[in-house]
């Protein structure tokens, strides 16, 4: 049951192969197990998830059961859940139980699914490691040493280690398909817009996009079916459509046009990814797609950008944690302006003040300019670029991550280091176009350390995401690298 | 040594949403602190503004009314700076590209001691749409400090002024035109005990022909009172401090109104880098022509539009005019009640309202105009005033007034018979013709009945009816009061004088 997907566990539900509350336990007692190690869940509510699979056993035995009706799944700690602690992450909201439910959550309650629990992430979203948790890092489920990529982490690890049937995760710069690729999952950050943010607590808003992270592309689409749609509580949720992001999974890929970024092939690619990857483009060739070379020229400044722009909105963003309201309060302090200063001093850890301190900076008087301005126009550069391209392709392919998951505190002292993991991620986030990773392999094996995932991202022009996912899953139909599961 | 004031103003009104201008709490004011905060309001982690389009309206509304140029894309800034009572740590507002551009706004400055009242234009730079902060409460928390976000949210428009004006007087009597403006076109109920229309006021001074002086920025003024009090205050002081070798630094000012002094809050050197960015939450704010007509249509006619009319076409004076249009309230009475009420009997055919006439005969004609702006202006404003009632609150109904103005004009009561039915009407309310029925106040113009009346006074009165007729004129009066006590005071007065005359003649 572990490895079957969401089509398969939804019809073992309905016809009660199964139920919901055994389902459910079966996760739970596997979190018990294995979470203490791994420490992909923050926080976990049995009674809670219970009385959920209950009431989908009811919707079930009644006939009423949607596609997703019954099936547990993780959700990052980044949204906010009724009665739940939301943490994001940070000791600034250790105690912070949510009065209401993100968009995100909603849509899955009200599809009848069961949430497992709350995963662990960068604190604020802000980590490709998942080093910054105020909890405590992640482990890798394929090394326990490693790191599991980040901002969502946990719900990767969740994914990879089954303990949960899919997860959701938000990626402003990658952080859904840089730890999927290091996990070895797939993982979709849909086009801006298209899934409200919604109580998704925000680190950079013009950026943010929550998605599907899972065991395959079939998953991705059942559960984007879920959470993408209009939601009038967002100014920036897009209004279209409903559409069946599963209603092209199974056309042939003869004619397929992928486009191959020549910067990603570049120099800071490790080895062992860059054969992984081009292995899987010689797949894709074997399933009719044809390959050409294309350019992206603004992407290097993909990264210095985005490190302008996002935490500008971040040092905004952020300002509403004062110890005022709600979340961390100093103890002790003298006057108005030493609880601003304590409460944020101490209920912050490193890299959520280094980003602060960056933002505030660049959007300073005289500084807005020369930094904040330029990189927006950078910005319209990279989203051009983009244009550009899909005039000679359809989808765009390359490396999710420069390298497989790296060891645990190996980056810790070096933040340039830990930004350029995203270095083929950030520039679909500033032009808000679709992104996802999937398995395709395994890098080299050394010093007795196993081979990790590698990841292959696939970009698709906007609103493209049904194609993507048909891109993915002709690749899943052909190959099992999405099926591997590590040692638990 | 003279000196030149230059006064700019920035005004905050509060636009009349039922609710926020990014969220749908209520906006109604003096509920019980924190009991209109939503999640929005006290900013939970995770939600986000959604823009009110009422809001939107008002500030369209505003930006015709002021012939300005409403911008087809303007965008919401964050405005960022730490308070208790600031809960996202931001304010949103618009910076470089605000929704109203360049308007103007004509004053009318009253005459004072030594100036005639005269007519200025004073520009309008910009209008932009923000909302307000919530409130610190700094008594009854023993030390602390309680915060009540009620307000947070509440929709503002932010009015900038040219610095146009070069007295108090001009900057009282443009906030007093802009007060009168945002009340008539319905944006603003205008309250300002209640903080809905704050004015903060830039005064510097200057030498003639100098470059504009430092100014210090007098805060949240809520009261034309204290402004010019404020204004005087300030001026003088700028003035002195010059003239005894010192400079004026820029700051922020309050104006305490019982020492009728003024003191600085904070300088420029304490002054915040806000730094404002285009809010990403929210989209940049797009109005389209459509939008646009569609308000337009929804704009009432502007009080100096309607004063010109009133002047042009019903012959009405500058000071009726003006007095008449100070209010949208004594303006819609005013025309309410000069069309006479579907009640009372038409000479056509139907329930047509017809258009505001001088009065005169013309078919059924309104009532006279410059008849109804006497009773406005007079007995009306005097027992409103007697009373402590603002229009709105006026007893009697504009179709009750026009009633019995109906009945004056077509000579069914008199002047004193007027007024004992307006006083009824007043205090019991009714309809002219019900109260004057009742009362017996029916004018007796029937010659047949006067003369009788008049008959019998001659008879009861034969010594001074002689003393009369060899001479002694004054007795006149005697005898027309005895004539109107038997009439119990509904004879027609001219009828009355004319066969008292006449009968006497012998």
């Amino acid at each position: 049951m572990l490895d079957s997907s969401l089509q398969q566990m939804g019809s073992a539900l309905r016809s009660r192969k199964i139920s919901s509350v055994e389902l459910t336990q079966l996760y739970l007692d596997r979190i018990a197990a294995l979470n203490p190690a791994l420490n992909a869940y923050l926080t976990t509510d049995a009674k809670v998830s219970l009385a959920q699979a209950r009431a989908a056993d009811a919707l079930l035995a009644g006939g009423n059961a949607q596609p997703l009706t019954g099936i547990p799944f993780a959700q990052k700690d980044i949204f906010c859940a009724k009665g739940w602690r939301t943490t994001c992450g940070s000791k600034m909201l250790e105690n912070f139980v949510a009065p209401y439910d993100a968009h995100v959550i909603g849509q899955f309650n009200r599809a009848g699914a069961v949430n497992l629990g709350k995963t662990n992430m960068d604190e604020f979203a802000m980590g490709s490691s998942n080093e910054t948790s105020h909890f405590g890092a992640v482990r890798n489920p394929w090394d326990k040493h490693a790191v599991p990529g980040g901002s969502s982490g946990g719900s990767a690890c969740a994914v990879a280690a089954r303990l949960c049937a899919a997860a959701t995760g938000t990626d402003t710069g990658g952080s859904i398909r840089q730890p999927a690729a290091l996990c070895g999952i797939s993982g979709l950050k849909p086009t801006y817009g298209v899934v409200s943010r919604y109580g998704m607590i925000a680190f950079a808003s013009s950026l943010d996009q929550a998605g599907p992270m899972a065991r395959s592309a079939e998953d991705l689409a059942s559960m984007l079916n879920v959470m993408a749609g209009f939601d009038e509580r967002d100014s920036t949720s897009l209004q279209r459509e409903k559409e069946d992001y599963a209603r092209a999974l199974a056309k042939p890929l003869n004619g397929l046009r992928i486009g191959l970024p020549k910067e990603f092939f570049a120099e800071g690619l490790s080895n062992d990814v860059a054969q992984t990857v081009e292995a899987a483009i010689a797949e894709y060739k074997k399933l009719g797609a044809s390959v050409v070379e294309i350019s992206l020229p603004n992407s290097r400044l993909a990264v210095p950008v985005y490190y302008v722009l996002a935490p500008a909105e971040a040092s905004s963003n952020l300002s509403r944690f004062d110890g005022v309201r709600y979340g961390y309060r100093a103890p002790d302090y003298t006057d108005l302006t030493d609880m601003y200063e304590k409460s944020r001093a101490q209920g912050f850890g490193a890299e959520v003040k280094r980003r602060i301190m960056i933002g505030t900076y660049v959007l300073s008087h005289g500084y807005y300019d020369a930094y904040y301005l330029q990189a927006q126009k950078i910005r319209r550069l990279i989203a051009q670029d983009f244009a550009e391209a899909y005039k000679n392709c359809d989808v765009i392919m390359g490396p999710t991550s420069p390298s497989t998951a790296f060891k645990l505190g190996e980056k810790g002292d070096d933040p340039v280091q830990m930004y350029l993991s995203d270095i083929y991620t950030i520039a679909v986030n500033l032009a808000g176009l679709p992104g996802m990773s999937i398995p395709c392999g395994f890098g080299a094996a050394n010093n007795g350390n196993p081979g990790m995932p590698v990841g292959l991202q696939i970009i698709g022009n906007y609103f493209d995401e049904a194609r993507m996912l048909n891109v993915a899953h002709q690749y899943q139909l052909a190959t099992d690298w999405h099926s591997r599961a590590p040692q638990a | 040594m003279t000196w030149e004031i230059v006064i700019g103003l920035e005004v905050h009104a509060q636009l009349s949403t039922n609710s926020k201008i990014f969220s749908g709490a209520s906006t109604a004011f003096g509920a019980e602190p924190n009991t209109q905060a939503d999640a929005v309001s006290i900013a939970l982690p995770g939600v986000l503004p959604v823009l009110n389009k009422g809001a939107v309206e008002r500030a369209i509304k505003f930006g015709l009314a002021t012939g300005a140029a409403i911008a087809p894309r303007s965008v919401f800034a964050r405005k960022n700076y730490f308070y208790p009572d600031l809960p996202k740590g931001y304010q949103i507002s618009q910076f470089d590209l605000p929704v109203v551009g360049n308007g103007e706004l004509t004053i009318h400055v009253p005459a004072s001691g030594k100036t005639e009242a005269y007519e200025k234009t004073v520009r309008i730079t910009r209008a932009h749409l923000e909302e307000d902060a919530g409130k610190s409460l700094h008594e009854d928390f023993h030390g602390m400090t309680g915060i009540d976000l009620n307000r947070a949210g509440t929709p503002l428009l932010e009015i900038v002024s040219e610095p146009d004006m070069c007295s108090a007087a001009e900057a009282v009597a443009y906030a007093k035109t802009l007060h009168t403006l945002v009340r008539w076109i319905g944006i603003c109920d205008g309250n300002m005990q209640e903080g809905s229309f704050r004015c903060d006021v830039n005064v510097s001074v200057r030498k003639p022909g100098a470059p504009l002086g430092t100014r210090r920025e007098i805060k949240n003024l809520n009261s034309f009172k204290f402004m010019q009090q404020a204004i005087d205050y300030e001026v003088q002081w700028q003035i002195d401090t010059i003239e005894n070798g010192g400079k004026i630094h820029q700051a922020t000012i309050l104006f305490d109104p019982d020492t009728g002094a003024t003191r600085a809050m904070r300088s420029k050197e304490d002054a915040h880098d806000y730094r404002y960015f285009p809010d990403p939450d929210l989209l940049p704010l797009d109005i389209t022509p459509a939008m646009l007509e569609q308000v337009r249509a929804t704009l009432p006619e502007l009080p100096q539009a309607k004063q010109a009319r009133y002047m042009n076409e019903l012959g009405l004076s500058a000071y009726d005019a003006s007095i008449l249009t100070a209010t949208r309230e004594m303006a819609d009475f005013f025309e309410a009640a000069t069309n006479p009420s579907p009640a009372l009997p038409l000479s056509g055919e139907g329930v047509i309202t017809p258009p505001l006439t001088r009065g005169g005969r013309e078919g059924f004609a309104g009532i006279e105009a410059k008849l109804c702006a006497n009773w406005l202006l007079g007995e009306v404003s005097a027992q409103l005033n007697r009373d402590g009632l603002d229009m709105a609150q006026c007893p009697i109904t504009p179709q009750q007034l026009g009633g019995m103005l109906q009945r004056i004009s077509d000579g069914t009561i008199s002047n004193s018979g007027a007024k004992e039915v307006f006083r009824t009407m007043w205090a019991e309310g009714g309809d002219a013709d019900a109260i004057i029925g009742a009362k017996g106040l029916k004018q007796v113009s029937d010659s047949g009945a006067i003369e009788a009346l008049v008959d019998g006074i001659i008879a009861a009165n034969a010594d001074k009816v002689a003393e009369y007729r060899r001479g002694k004129d004054k007795l006149f009066g005697f005898f027309v009061g005895l004539a109107m006590k038997a009439s119990k005071g509904n004879a027609n007065p001219a009828q009355l004088n004319e066969i008292l005359k006449q009968k006497l003649a012998g």
